[in-house]
């Protein structure tokens, strides 16, 4: 037994739509120790989001299995705390009452849910939101409430589905350098899914390279570059163009696919 | 929004003020039997003699107040809006947890869908005659029939409201740990509240058609009641004067709602007129 936070093993997953299956998943395996930032890269279709959300225990794989601090994944839990692209904050609680959620749900005492959600307020910069809703604040705001509220559960992990992708670039840069202070810091272990070949490599410790259905690993790596990172760096960049010729590689069987699959229709 | 746009209310009174002058024309010309139009002016002569109390007040039974709301519109408002409010209650009362439960289970929209289906197109008119046969005359038969008009608005949305809840709200929520009634109760209920309240409002609207309905065949006061009886003595005017009050409480209700929908709804996106 090592003493991998995440194991993943042989894990396949099968999606039937009508007359034809896709095989989004085949095969996987992973071991990502404890505390390690891993990002997952690919292009849309590689099956990326779906490892993820059967990590998270919402789509249980078709075969093979996934544990987590060793005991197998079934169903989704606070312990494997997920961050959304689309935020998914609730939009009829106040910010406050979004990062309490999870808390009043274990009966965890008012006080102390109170010092906790004070504290992250503050650790994101909140602090001044606290009773807006979440249609009041910008998309960079909702989504450090999204990641105020998985910290609130201070589970060790976290997972996170492109959850910046829908941000403006300069956004995004603040809310990568806020994740890996918050990273270091709390020493959580991160799966983090992106297309973003910059992002992956300025957040990640390791990238894992997934290919286009089947979703397979196609590269697996470690980022040894001094943080925070120099996207301007001749090392940032030569790695930057080794990513992006795996990535295009499988961006192109994708385009091939929908040109194929369009040409049957 | 507490600034008053006096410039479209200006604009907004146009309209009204050309078709009472036309109207008022028209009486004042004798071009029509004034038993069948009776001119502005009568209409609101009689509206206010509605509205004021029938007898000089006895100092030894009546306090100012009572006396002030003793008029027979006071009287005939107050009994229809009781009969609205507590009919709603009733049908509203009972959709809450029925449409709650089929929306939430697969099972139990299976078992009563197929006779909701089949009642819903039936409108409360149709209950009339049963409406009097089981509860006789008086108000039973009048709340029978309004809360079944309030029933089925808050029922089908109620159910629609729990079935349309974004998925992303439930994984987020049974991420965070949330699971069975506390899923239910702190995310599906209000997810759903939005369609709920429009519920609400079409019902409240049905149970004030109803109520009208009601009062003509089964009660002795309220607004329905006494359109009627004026014309049975061709108190054209009096009819008129009852219906503008009825549109003037309707519209009151309408712009109550509308402030509880915003108020309750502060969260939502897009509502903010």
């Amino acid at each position: 037994m090592s003493d991998a936070h995440i194991v993943v093993s042989q894990v396949s997953k099968v999606f039937s739509t009508g007359e034809r299956d896709v095989v989004a998943l085949k095969d996987i395996n992973l071991e990502i120790p404890r505390g390690q930032f891993v990002c997952l890269l690919g292009p849309s279709g590689c099956g990326k989001s779906t490892l993820l959300n059967a990590v998270a225990g919402f789509a249980p794989p078709s075969s093979g299995q996934i544990t987590a601090d060793g005991a197998l994944v079934t169903a989704p839990g606070p312990e494997r705390g997920m961050v959304f692209q689309e935020y998914a904050l609730f939009p009829w609680m106040t910010v406050a009452d979004n990062v309490a959620f999870g808390l009043e749900i274990k009966w965890m005492p008012k006080a102390e849910i109170r010092d906790t959600v004070d504290k992250l307020l503050k650790m994101l910069s909140l602090g001044d939101f606290r009773n807006r809703f979440p249609k009041d604040l910008s998309g960079g705001m909702r989504q450090r409430v999204a990641i105020a509220r998985v910290l609130a559960l201070d589970s060790p992990i976290m997972l996170m589905d492109e959850p910046f992708g829908a941000l403006d670039a300069l956004t995004r840069r603040n809310l990568q350098d806020e994740l890996l202070r918050i990273w270091s810091e709390l020493k959580k272990t991160i799966i983090f899914v992106t297309h973003s070949i910059e992002e992956a490599i300025y957040l990640a410790d390791r990238i894992v390279v997934m290919t286009y259905r089947p979703g397979t690993v196609k590269r697996d790596i470690l980022v040894d570059l001094p943080r925070l990172r120099d996207p301007a760096a001749p090392e940032f960049n030569a790695l930057k163009r080794e990513l992006g010729q795996l990535v295009m590689e499988e961006q192109q069987r994708h385009h091939h696919d929908e040109l194929r699959l369009a040409a049957v229709d | 929004m507490a600034r008053i746009a006096w410039r479209e209310v200006g604009v907004g009174l146009v309209v009204p003020a050309v078709v009472i002058a036309v109207w008022q024309l028209v009486a004042q010309k004798g071009w029509v039997n004034p038993q069948v139009l009776p001119s502005p002016l009568a209409v609101v002569t009689k509206w206010i003699e509605y509205l004021l109390p029938l007898q000089a007040r006895d100092p030894a039974t009546q306090s100012w107040l009572g006396w002030a709301l003793s008029g027979e519109l006071i009287h005939d408002s107050l009994g229809s809006l009781y009969r609205v409010v507590v009919g709603f209650l009733i049908g509203g009362g009972l959709a809450l947890p029925i449409g709650l439960a089929m929306g939430a289970s697969a099972r139990v929209y299976a078992w009563l869908n197929p006779l909701v289906q089949l009642l819903r197109p039936i409108p409360p008119i149709a209950y009339i005659p049963l409406s009097i046969l089981w509860f006789g005359l008086g108000n039973p038969p009048a709340v029978f029939l309004i809360a079944l008009g309030a029933f089925f608005p808050v029922l089908m949305n109620t159910i629609a409201g729990v079935r349309h809840v974004d998925g992303i709200y439930l994984r987020a929520a049974r991420n965070l740990g949330a699971s069975g009634i506390t899923l239910f109760v702190r995310v599906i209920l209000p997810a759903a509240v939005p369609y709920i309240l429009s519920g609400v409002r079409i019902g409240i609207g049905t149970a004030f058609i109803v109520v009208i309905v009601s009062e003509m065949i089964a009660v002795n006061n309220g607004l329905g009641f006494r359109i009627l009886e004026a014309r049975e003595y061709f108190w054209s005017d009096k009819i008129i004067a009852g219906m503008i009050t009825i549109g003037m409480i309707g519209l009151a209700i309408d712009i109550i709602m509308n402030r509880i929908n915003n108020y309750l709804l502060r969260w939502h996106r897009g509502l903010e007129n």
